[in-house]
């Protein structure tokens, strides 16, 4: 059993990306503040801070799950993905993004990395998925620009796309 | 929105949860998934003084068949049950429930006992278990004790839990053959809480049909012998004993309609399985 007191702010390892990263958190500190401002990750958004909007989706040991619901210290030793690690090292960006791109899928922006995380992690269980089943997977998400048209276009090029070319 | 400060407590066994909650009482918090009590600590709506986070608690993630019901361990999520390759033969109205909780990615770490602690009034878990008829088994540094749904929930946000006491388990009895089960609600958007949620389960003419999202708690009703002609006013009756009342959401008429309407279709739906 770990204790950790109030007062203290406590060293914090994960693994990010694939990159080891670390940093120090009160008990009290969410991961989403701890992601983009302990570690200067900013690509995670912060909407609603209590699981409504689904901006701050992130994935932790590949499982998609809203960051401002866990504390910071609750990562420890996890293996946590974010937006940031979709595109390749090369700046190419993944099948998802790419699709997002091409069907205008956002306007602001500020919902987008957690369009994809929740998509990315929902398009590996669910490789051929129907239109229905998107809106389904989609509903934890709000966009207050697109009408959503967009962007379940997208997920739906993505899928298929990602089937004849697993890798990417 | 950020949270109080509180001590942290990351802890590997159910008894060293236990040795906390001892110590600390109602000053402590466990938290599980954190789906609900993650938004509350947000909120400020409460305040701990220390959080006794069992989620790593690997031993208590499981679920499986004990005698005549499931058994679901503490820490199980409500996604690895919704994925477990027997819960539509063994619990088919929680394979129909799971779908309307959350989103997948709340139901990726909310867990199911923590869903039947939190005993929000318009929840599916508890609905599910107190229309089945299951229990709860709770554990303390000094004794270990069995209760059944009804004696577990008592009102809002409220449950017989002692401060000093952890839900270890829950319990759902599992699908019987000859039993129709269904589940409905409605709700403003997919995975918002449900305005009005109901279960049902039918054998022959008996019904049972147990309604959440109106009273303070899951209310459920049974009748022997309800015919086609009987349940129009069956219905009538239930809705009105229900006791509801206006809020944001909805009219406490409005509520009283769907449990018409929607109790219809989810008895009808259950009666058509059981065949």
């Amino acid at each position: 059993m770990r204790v950790l007191s109030k007062t203290e702010r406590h060293r914090v390892r994960f693994v990010l990306n694939g990159e080891p990263v670390e940093g120090y958190a009160e008990p009290r500190l969410l991961l989403t503040d701890f992601l983009r401002h302990e570690i200067g990750a900013t690509g995670t958004h912060v909407g609603c801070e209590h699981g409504i909007c689904g901006a701050c989706t992130i994935r932790v040991d590949g499982k998609a799950v809203r960051a401002c619901l866990l504390l910071a210290v609750q990562a420890e030793g996890r293996r946590i993905d974010t937006v940031e690690g979709l595109a390749g090292r090369d700046g190419r960006l993944s099948s998802l993004q790419a699709a997002f791109h091409r069907n205008f899928a956002l306007q602001c922006g500020y919902c987008t990395p957690g369009f994809l995380m929740s998509l990315s992690e929902y398009l590996e269980r669910n490789p051929a998925p129907t239109e229905a089943d998107i809106r389904l997977a989609l509903s934890g998400n709000l966009c207050r620009c697109t009408g959503y048209a967009e962007i379940v276009a997208a997920a739906l090029e993505a899928a298929r796309e990602m089937a004849t070319k697993p890798a990417g | 929105m950020k949270p109080a400060s509180f001590d942290y407590a990351r802890c590997d066994s159910a008894d060293e949860a236990l040795a906390l909650l001892k110590e600390h009482g109602d000053e402590a918090r466990i938290m599980a998934g954190g789906q609900s009590l993650m938004p509350m600590l947000n909120m400020r709506l409460v305040r701990p003084a220390i959080v006794v986070d069992i989620s790593a608690i690997a031993a208590l993630s499981y679920c499986r068949v004990e005698g005549a019901a499931v058994e679901i361990g503490a820490t199980f999520t409500q996604g690895a049950l919704e994925a477990w390759p027997e819960v539509g033969r063994r619990l088919p109205l929680l394979a129909a429930a799971l779908p309307e909780i959350g989103h997948f990615q709340t139901r990726n770490r909310g867990t199911v006992c923590g869903s039947l602690c939190h005993a929000d009034p318009s929840s599916e878990l508890p609905l599910c278990l107190a229309t089945l008829g299951g229990e709860v088994v709770l554990r303390s540094a000094r004794r270990r004790r069995t209760l059944k749904a009804a004696d577990f929930q008592l009102g809002l946000l409220t449950t017989a839990r002692e401060p000093d006491e952890m839900v270890m388990a829950v319990r759902y009895p599992l699908a019987r053959a000859g039993f129709g089960y269904a589940f409905r609600e409605i709700a403003r958007r997919h995975g918002d809480f449900a305005i009005v949620a109901l279960a049902a389960i039918c054998n022959g003419a008996t019904v049972r049909l147990g309604v959440g999202g109106v009273a303070d708690r899951p209310v459920v009703r049974e009748w022997a012998n309800l015919d086609a002609g009987g349940l129009a006013d069956a219905l009538n009756e239930f809705a009105w004993g229900l006791d509801g009342s206006d809020d944001i959401h909805a009219t406490a008429r409005y509520r009283r309609e769907m449990v018409r309407r929607l109790g219809k279709k989810v008895i009808e739906e259950a009666r058509r399985c059981a065949s």
